[in-house]
Parts: C-alpha cells; structure tokens; sequence
C-alpha cells in the first residue's frame, strides 16, 4: 500500500515534469497579469469577485452596474437585443471573411431559462442560415460540468473549421484557460452570459449584470415595506458566482435599509422546498418580504403564504410567466427583476457582425430592466399563449417561428 | 498505448476471467466501430487527430475518479463522496498554489494528504463504525459540502500557467492528462497483482467472511481501497484545477459520484465486489468518452444522450450478466429465480478453482455469495455482507440437494 | 421446506405478538431512529413552543408526507435486498406529465393520474424484469432509468415543464378538510395514514414475509418455493407507484417546477437506512423506515428553527445520519432479542 502510495505521488510527479517540459498547444494560458487586468477591467457580474478568499463583492462594480441602470442605451428600443449601454466599439476588419460556420459551447440548457433562450437563439440563426449569412450551427452541450465544457471547447479548436465561437461559460473563472486558448488559435471568440477573467474575446455580451439584478429587487422591497419590516432572502446554489453577485448586492442595499433579514435559504429552485421554508418561516413569524436570487418556484412561494392564511408579502420574483400571471390574478405588490433572456440573440447577430468586419462594442452591456406593476400587464398581453415557465423578455416577437417555436418545446 | 493497459488489464487475471475484461474491450470496439460509421456518415472522421484527442482528454478525468472507485467497489464498497473530494482538492490545489508555480509540490502534497485523510475517514467508518458504506460516503460527502458551501462562495484560488500544463498539453495527440491517468491505471494494475493488499481486496470483495478467516486483515484491506480511492479523486481534483485555472467547488454537482460507478460497473467490475479490475474500468471510461465526442460531433440533443447513455450502460451490463451467467451454468450456480424461470438448473462443481485469492479452500470459497457473478445480487450490501455469508451456509448444502431434485 | 429457510421472524405465535411487534419497531437498528425522532422533536418544541400547535404539526405533516411515502416505496426494494435510484427522476418526470398532460384543464385530471399510474407501473415492471431476468445490478438498472427518464422528460417537453395542472389535480397536496383546532387536515395525511395501513399489512402477509426473506437469503428463499423475480419486480412495481402517488402530492402541494423531483433518491434511501433498514436486505420494518423519513424531515425543521446557516446544515447532517446509522448497527450487533430463534442459523451483523 505504501508502494503504491508512491506509485501515485510518483506518477504525479511525473505528470509535472512531463507538464514542465511540453508545450505544444497555444494554451500557454493565463498570464498572471492579464488575469490581474482583467479584475481591474470593468466587467459584468461574476468578472470581479475571483479572489483568493472567494469575496463576492466589489464596490466598484456594484457602484457602476447601478448606475447603468439609469444610462439611456445607445440603439433602437424596439429592439433592446442590439442596444448597448456606454459602448466601446473595437474594430473587427481582421476577422471579416466569407466562411460562416458558426460553432457555440453552451453550458446547459437545465433551466427554463437556459432553455428560452436557446429557442430564441435557435430561431435567430434559422433566419440568418435562410439568409445565407450563416452556414453551419455546431453546438455542443456541456450539461453544466465545467470539465466537459472546456473539451467541447478544445474541441472546435482542434476541427479548425469554426469561422467564429460562441461560448456562454458554465462558470465564471474556471473557462478562462479554455477562452484563452480559443483566443489563441486566432479564431473570432464570442462570449456571453457569463464572463471569464479574460478580455480576449472579440465581444462580452451581457445585460447589466448580478449586482443589479440583485439590488433592483432589494430596493423594491425597501422602498415598499416599512421600517422594521421582515424579510426572507430564497437563494438556488451556494457557490455559482453569477448568484452570489445578486445576493452580495441585496445584502449592500438591505443593510442600508432598515429592514430585518430573517434568513438566507438555499432552495435549490425546486417548488417544494421553496414552499417548506416559507411555510416554516411563517409558521415562526411574521415575513413581509420575499427577495429572491432568481424567480423559479416563485409561485410556490406565494402559495406558502396562501396555504397558510397569511398576506401576501412584498415579492422580488422574476420575468417567468407562472409569477407574472400570479402576481396579476393576486395583485399583490411586486416586482420581477429581469436578467434579459433577449441576450441570446446578440451572440448570433454579433457573429455575423464581425463577420462583415463591422465594429461591436468590446463589452456589449445590454440593458436590463425589472417589470413593474405598470408594464406587467403588457408583457403578459404579449406572452399571452406561452407556457408557465417561459421568460416574458424573450425577445423574439419579431422571428418567424413566433409563437410556435416557444409554445411547442 | 491504451492497448497496452487493456492487455496489462485482461492478463493481470487468470484465463477464466480473461473473457470479462476482454469483453468490455470488445464493447469498447463495438461501440467505436458503430460510432466511427456514424460519424462518417455525417463525412466526418472519428479517428482524425482532433476527435482522438477529444475522447483520450475526455477520458482522463473520469479515469481517475474510476480507478479509485474500481478499487472501492471490488472490496464490496462504494464512495459517493468522490465528487465532493476532487472540487475539495481543486480548490485546495489552487488556494495553495495561488498563482506561485514554487508552491505546485506544496499543494500536491497537500491535496493528496487531505484526500488520503478523508479517505481514511470512509473507511474508517465503514470498517470500524459498520456503517454501510452508501451512507458513509454519502454523509462525508454531505460533510465536505457543508465546508465546501460555508467556506467559498465561488471558484477560488490560482493555478500558475506550470500547472496548468498539466491539463492543457499533449504529446502527439496523447494529452499528458490521460498519460498520467493511463500511468495511475498502471500502478494500480500493478497493485492488485502484485501486492499483497491488493491481492486481498479481491478476496474481501469475494468474501470478507472467508477472507477474515484465512487470515487477511479485512479492515485493513477496505481502508486502504478507500485511502486509495479518495487519493485518485484528489488527484482527479488537481486535474480539474489545472483545466480550470482555479479550484471550484460546483464540481461536486457534475455527477462524478454515479458516473464513476456506472464507469466501473460498464468495465465488468462487480457491484457487489471480489471481481473485475482496473483494465476493464479503462474501457468503461474510454466507452463513455467515445460515446461523448460522437454524440458531440454529431451534435445528439443533450437530453438524448441521457437516454442513450443510460440505456446503453443498462444494455451493456445486461449482456456482461449474460455472459456470466453463461459461463457460470456451467460451475455452481443457483437460479434465484428457480421457482419461476424453471427448474434451477445448478450443476454442482464446487471444486471450481478461485483463482485470484489464496483461500483456504473452505466449503464456502466457491461461491461467495449467492449468485456471485450473477448481477442479480443487492448491489451495495457490505453492512450485510457477513450475514449474508452465514445465512447462506445452509443454502450451500441445499446446493447439492437442489441438483439432485 | 420453508423449515431450511432462516427466515427473520420465523415464528409469530399469537402470544409473542406484542413483544414481538414492539421489538420490531424498537429492537435492533430501528430504536436509534426512533429515538433520535423523539430528540429532534424535543429539541424543536424547545426552540419553538408554538410548533407543537396543531396546525402547525398539520402543515409540517403535510410536506413531509411525499418523502415517507417515497421512503415506504423505497423500504420495499431494499428489504428485498435492492435498490431504487430511479425515483427522484420518476417524480420529476410524474409532474411533468401531469403539468404537459392536463394543460389546466380540470376535465382531464383523473385519465391523466390513471395514466400517470399506469406510467408508475411500467417503470416498476422495467426497472423489476431488468434487474431480475437480465440479471442488472438493480444500483445500475435503476441509475440508467433514472438517466432515461430525466433525459427522455426534458426530450418530450423540450428542457423545460410546460402546460399547468389543474386545481383538482393540486388538491390531494395542497389542500385539506377545514376544521377547527388543526385549521386543516391535510389529504395528504390522510393518504399517507391509508399507505401505511397498508403498507403494514402487506408486510404482514405473506407477500411482505417473502420479501424480507428474499432480500435475507435469496438462495435459501428460492428454494423454499418463492419466485424471487416475481416478489422483487413487484417491490419494484410498488416502489413506482409509490413514486407516482408522491409526485402527485409534491406537484399539488407546489406545483410545477423544472427542479422538483431532483435529488429524492437519496434522500429517500438515506431515510430508510436511518430508519434502521439494512441496506442489502432482509432487515428492517416499513414503519421504521417511515420514521426515518420524518426524522430527516423534522432535521430539516430544525436547522431552520435554529437559523443555523444554511451552508453549514448538510454538514450537520452527514454528522447526524453517519453517527445514527454507526449507533444502530452497534445495537445490531448486540445480541439479538427474543424473537430470534436461536437454534436457527440466524443472520447476525458483523
């Protein structure tokens, strides 16, 4: 046993050496300092906060996605997927060219709204492929593991034939080798979504980001409770960073306000959790609000204070149908934080952009506005044939396979 | 290269279990064959250098996880904690060596420390507390995520770009992560032949019962498989942080846990222990791998390839426990589902060599457990596992008399 | 015949009934449960008088009645020595159906549950032939049925749960009869109290007396007459349906969400384990098993009566479920109560 112990450190050892001697792949990754710069460059949600001791809040940034929040973004509104807030064009006339295979590494489609949107990008690309402007659409499904994220990626890389790569990373930071290669191999790198610690990539697409989505809810509740009121925080994962930022941001505005967090749960997004905790919660005392890091199960919630006779709270849910209609048939007051779901469109548009050697902004922030009371009932008048679990700022109105795409899944 | 370690694999055991490891070798063909003409049916090329990489790089990780499980599960064990240790050690690696390749042994130490210590943990409570090992391994890693969870918020840490090598290069178009992998499979082949624990670890998967009483140190044996398998996941943990840059903790949700053990179980290693190896599970993994570079190349929705996968891995046991029902009809055998199926038809030939443990040769030694071979057993049974082999003492001599009916 | 087969409770004279129901339930590995129940239960009366209001214990038995019901289906398949992995997914895969299915009208609730049921079953009967007559480890049938089933629901309905369920579908979940002093009795309690009436018996009639002797000694079983392929494929069977009546109430009581459903397995497993059932079979009562569940259930109460962080708890409760499951198994192998025949070649633990 004892060998074989040494066996193991050995062939580790080995393994390092080995490491320390071979270097045939562009993937002579992160550079220190580009890894420092890029926590300096401003960056969405999930950019910053890597550090050593896994503190997720950064002033600055928190301090400037609530300002974004108020900057009028540059583009037309009729069509918010193509707007941009305080852009910085980059020229892209080194990647224009004729080929158009298309290749995206996507993270998963595990929630509905991972699912939304890549209907939305799937319709988007049907236009484009009957226009020609786009040929080939490889995808590949990384089922939210990382590890097989970054081999999907090294695998475009190694076919050579993708005229361009769209990534939307499963995590923040853990991609940024796997990005940094596919910079390398010369290739148009298109991220969105989530960001990595690079800035390699030709575009960072992203509504404005966590801290905002975050803070929109907690100010709501802030301003519509009174002094002393309680609130209970309904968080998914521990550890997915793009959360954390929305929590982070909630705390900074909660503290600042005189309310009184009652709890943080983790919730895992599923109904019957969700309606557990709250249940419990009530059944210990008063709760007036609810903040939540993402909407599913939102419902199950409300439902909690229902079952049990109690008001309805002051809701932070999100643009999901199911909350939306049950927000209108209660009226209750609320409001739905949006993390644009239209996001999915841009990469596509983006790619033919560069393309065409036309300039994209080098951080394309896409607005991100919650729905309030006053447009609600528009948005649902839109979504009126949906299904529950759709996302009301899905942005496709305008594509051809509208509604059919959406409602058939 | 991997050939080598498959005939390495097949020859570590005698003739009679040359045809299950061999098997799985031959699955592995199969299904690269049939995946190979699909994939040229769509005018692509599974065997171009890019896609043989995809699936050796795709390999690796797994490989690592599925090594320490093979082991794990031939003493009639199990370790659902795996997933939990390798995002532990990612971020232990990568907090350790933050950014500073000088720290790279320092944090290799340490991971592999940490991870033999948890591992010492599983098999401790296993052997000495007699908790099944399901729930051992499922609470320690409940433990592990309780720290993982309160601890960091994120992905922590930095792996200098040295390290990151580790998960980036290639020779030819080997990367060096699979090498390392095939290295470990190596060792452990080695191990189990050659060593005396690893000699015995059939022998407690077989029977720890007879194994106890000729002599092995069971509890000694199990906790050192599973010192051993926590050991592969750290190192599988210093692989992910050289492929991530950074530690992470989310790795624990990736299912590493049950695909290592359907990784094992598809490389013809017993659920229920005593049988199987590590060439085998290097086909299993290698099977998974092929199976995702052409699901990937072309593009298979990602919610049918969990169709796929699991009916393939079910398929695929349930043609190795044909197999070996075959082969077993021809030793001891017992049809549990005598009654209905027919009459049992047990062919009574006790003197059936047991080959790879130095047993005592006592009554019980040719059949283990009811059904040993047959995949029809309680697969994790280990906290029963004794009284089993007492309960079934009796049915041994019904054995006989069964024939004769 | 059944005189060679060591069977765990081989003599039940009307006389030793009582000693030998009360040490079924509290013998052995199952005291520790129900024992630590008793100090859960304590310990959250301490820190919430209030909790041990009537409608509050309603509401608490309300959600934790799909867990036990999942853990009584699941209690059946490991007495008789097997596993079920595939049931978290079979709830997430029942919901949706159900949600896809009846699209919200209420006309369509009762075909689609006695489709859901008949799905329940046939999931029962795969998972039991697969494991039985081909000879699958029932750990990996069961893990590729669970793969199969949350890859193929997200494959019909496109990654996300669409249409909505009725109200009378969420009825057997959420709702309840209205009366004073519990403000509710919940169906779901009532359908939890018929399960386990009948689960018992089941247990106690012959079918249930095979199942733990197949899961004790297969061989031995089979010799005795009993088709072991029947006996198990339809604990399976049952486990499934089980699953299916969980889903029911689980998508009453919160509805659709992509999510639900995941991770049930194991928590169903670990509370029949806590329960003091033996994993490999042949040991173990389903009212036990039953307790284990409600123990894991009021755990959860707990930590949120305690406001401990909610990062912390599952460390807290790995804790809890090694040292409960370390602690019976050294009452296990103590020596065994009365109702062991000691002149039997008795099973003992190590």
């Amino acid at each position: 046993m004892r060998t074989t112990r040494a066996l193991l450190a050995a062939s580790a050892a080995a393994a390092l050496l080995l490491a320390a001697c071979t270097t045939d792949e562009p993937s002579d990754t992160a550079a220190p300092d580009e890894t420092a710069a890029a926590s300096e460059q401003p960056g969405a949600e999930g950019e910053d906060e890597e550090t050593a001791d896994g503190e997720f809040f950064v002033r600055a940034d928190f301090d400037r996605q609530l300002a974004q929040r108020d900057v009028e973004p540059e583009g037309d509104p009729a069509t918010p997927w193509l707007q941009a807030i305080e852009p910085e064009y980059v020229d892209t006339a080194q990647y224009a060219q004729d080929g158009n295979t298309l290749c995206f590494s996507n993270a998963s489609v595990s929630n509905p709204w991972r699912v939304t949107g890549w209907i939305t990008m799937q319709q988007q690309v049907e236009v484009l492929q009957a226009a020609g402007e786009i040929g080939e659409f490889r995808v590949s499904d990384a089922a939210d593991d990382d590890n097989k994220q970054i081999s999907d990626i090294q695998a475009f890389i190694d076919a050579g034939d993708c005229n361009a790569i769209i990534i939307s990373p499963s995590t923040t930071a853990t991609l940024t080798p796997a990005v940094e290669a596919a910079c390398a191999s010369g290739v148009p790198v298109i991220v969105f979504d989530r960001g990595v610690n690079t800035d390699c990539m030709v575009t960072f697409i992203h509504p404005i980001g966590g801290y905002a989505y975050g803070a929109d809810g907690a100010e709501f509740l802030a301003e519509n409770l009174e002094p002393g009121s309680t609130v209970l925080a309904l968080r998914i994962l521990p550890g997915v960073d793009v959360l954390e930022n929305r929590w982070a941001a909630a705390q900074e505005i909660f503290a600042d306000s005189e309310l009184e967090v009652l709890g943080d749960e983790f919730t895992g997004g599923d109904g019957a959790e969700i309606k557990n905790i709250v249940t419990q919660y009530l059944q210990r005392g008063e709760v007036d609000g609810i903040w939540m890091d993402a909407g599913d199960g939102a419902v199950a919630a409300v439902e909690a204070f229902e079952d049990t006779g109690n008001d309805y709270p002051v809701m932070v849910g999100e643009d999901e149908l199911s909350f939306l209609r049950k927000w209108q048939e209660t009226g209750m007051t609320a409001i739905a934080p949006v993390y644009s779901n239209f996001q999915w469109r841009t990469p596509i548009l983006a790619a033919t952009m560069i393309w065409a050697g036309e300039q994209v902004p080098s951080e394309w922030v896409l607005p991100q506005d919650p729905i309030t009371e006053e447009d609600r009932d528009d948005f649902l008048d839109r979504n009126a044939d949906m299904p529950s679990l759709h996302y009301a700022k899905f942005g496709g109105e305008d594509l051809p396979g509208f509604p059919s795409a959406w409602q058939d899944r | 290269m991997s050939r080598a370690v498959a005939v390495a694999g097949t020859g570590r055991t005698t003739r009679r279990r040359l045809g299950a490891t061999e098997l799985v070798w031959l699955a592995l063909v199969g299904v690269t064959v049939i995946g190979a003409v699909l994939v040229a049916l769509d005018d692509q090329n599974l065997f171009s250098i890019a896609n043989t990489r995809d699936i050796l790089s795709r390999s690796s990780l797994l490989g690592f996880v599925a090594i320490g499980q093979t082991l794990v599960i031939l003493c009639r064990s199990l370790d659902l904690s795996v997933g939990y240790v390798m995002a532990l050690s990612s971020l232990i690696a990568a907090t350790t060596m933050n950014g500073d390749p000088a720290r790279v042994p320092l944090a290799i130490g340490a991971v592999l420390l940490v991870a033999g210590a948890i591992g010492l943990c599983n098999g401790l409570i296993v052997t000495v507390l007699k908790v099944n090992p399901f729930i051992a391994t499922l609470g320690v890693g409940l433990i592990i995520k309780g720290y993982l969870d309160t601890e960091y918020q994120g992905p922590a840490g930095e792996v200098p770009s040295s390290f990151q090598q580790f998960g980036f290069s290639r020779i030819g178009p080997v990367p060096v992560s699979t090498l390392v992998m095939l290295a470990v499979a190596v060792a452990g082949i080695l191990f189990l032949r050659k060593t005396r624990t690893g000699y015995h670890m059939f022998a407690v998967g077989g029977s720890a019962d007879v194994a106890r009483l000729s002599g092995v140190r069971t509890g000694r044996v199990l906790v050192t498989a599973h010192v051993l398998c926590s050991i592969a996941a750290g190192i599988a943990g210093l692989l992910i942080a050289a492929r991530f840059g950074t530690g992470s903790a989310l790795v624990y949700n990736s299912g590493y846990d049950l695909e290592s053990i359907a990784a094992v179980v598809l490389g013809g290693t017993l659920l229920m222990g005593g049988r199987g190896g590590i060439g085998g599970t290097i086909a299993g993994v290698l099977i998974l791998a092929v199976l995702d570079t052409v699901f990937n190349i072309l593009a298979v929705d990602p919610f049918f390839k969990d169709v796929l996968r699991g009916t393939i891995i079910v398929a695929a046991v349930a043609i190795y426990a044909r197999r070996q029902i075959d082969r077993k009809a021809s030793r001891i055998r017992f049809g549990g589902d005598g009654g209905s199926g027919g009459s049992a038809p047990p062919e009574p030939r006790p003197d059936q060599p047991a080959p790879e443990l130095d047993r005592p040769g006592g009554p019980d030694d040719t059949d283990r457990r009811p059904g040993a071979g047959g995949s029809r057993e309680p697969s994790v049974a280990a906290d029963s596992g004794p009284a089993d082999q007492q309960g079934h003492r009796p049915a041994r001599h019904l054995d006989g008399t069964g024939g004769a009916r | 015949m059944t005189v060679t087969a060591p069977r765990p409770t081989p003599q039940r004279s009307a006389g030793s009934r009582a000693g030998d129901l009360l040490s079924r339930v509290f013998g052995g590995g199952s005291a520790t449960v129900f024992a630590l129940l008793i100090v859960v239960f304590a310990a959250i009366f301490i820190v919430n008088p209030s909790f041990a209001e009537p409608p509050s214990l309603m509401a608490f038995l309300k959600q934790a009645a799909p867990l036990m019901i999942l853990a009584i289906g699941q209690y059946f398949v490991i007495v008789s020595g097997e596993f079920d992995l595939s049931v978290g997914s079979l709830v997430g895969a029942q919901v949706v159906i159900a949600a896809a299915l009846i699209d919200g009208e209420e006309g369509r609730t009762v075909p689609v549950i006695l489709l859901m049921v008949g799905f329940g079953i046939l999931v029962g009967l795969v998972n039991g032939l697969i494991t039985t007559l081909l000879k699958v480890q029932s750990f990996i049938t069961t893990l590729g049925m669970m793969l199969v089933l949350y890859g193929a629901i997200r494959l019909w309905t496109g990654g996300a749960p669409t249409g909505a369920l009725s109200e009378a579908f969420r009825q057997p979940g959420r709702g309840g009869i209205d009366m004073a002093v519990v403000r509710q009795l919940p169906w779901a309690l009532m359908i939890l109290v018929g399960v386990v009436i009948v689960a018992v018996a089941v247990m106690r009639s012959s079918y249930g007396r095979t199942l733990v002797a197949t899961g004790d000694n297969e061989r031995a079983a089979g010799f005795s007459g009993v088709r072991v392929w029947r006996v198990r494929t339809l604990a399976f069977v049952v486990s499934s349906v089980l699953a299916t009546l969980a889903a029911i109430l689980i998508g009453g009581y919160a509805g659709v969400t992509a999510q639900v459903g995941q991770g049930l397995e194991f928590t169903a497993i670990t509370a029949v384990v806590l329960g003091g059932v033996v994993l490999g079979g042949g040991r173990g009562s389903v009212v036990a098993a039953m307790a284990g569940a409600l123990t894991l259930e009021a755990l959860f109460v707990l930590f949120n009566q305690l406001s401990m962080p909610s990062t912390i708890r599952p460390a807290v409760q790995g804790v809890i479920i090694i040292a409960a499951v370390a602690y019976a198994a050294r009452e296990r192998a103590r020596p065994r109560h009365h109702q062991e025949v000691p002149s039997q070649p008795q099973p003992n633990e190590a």
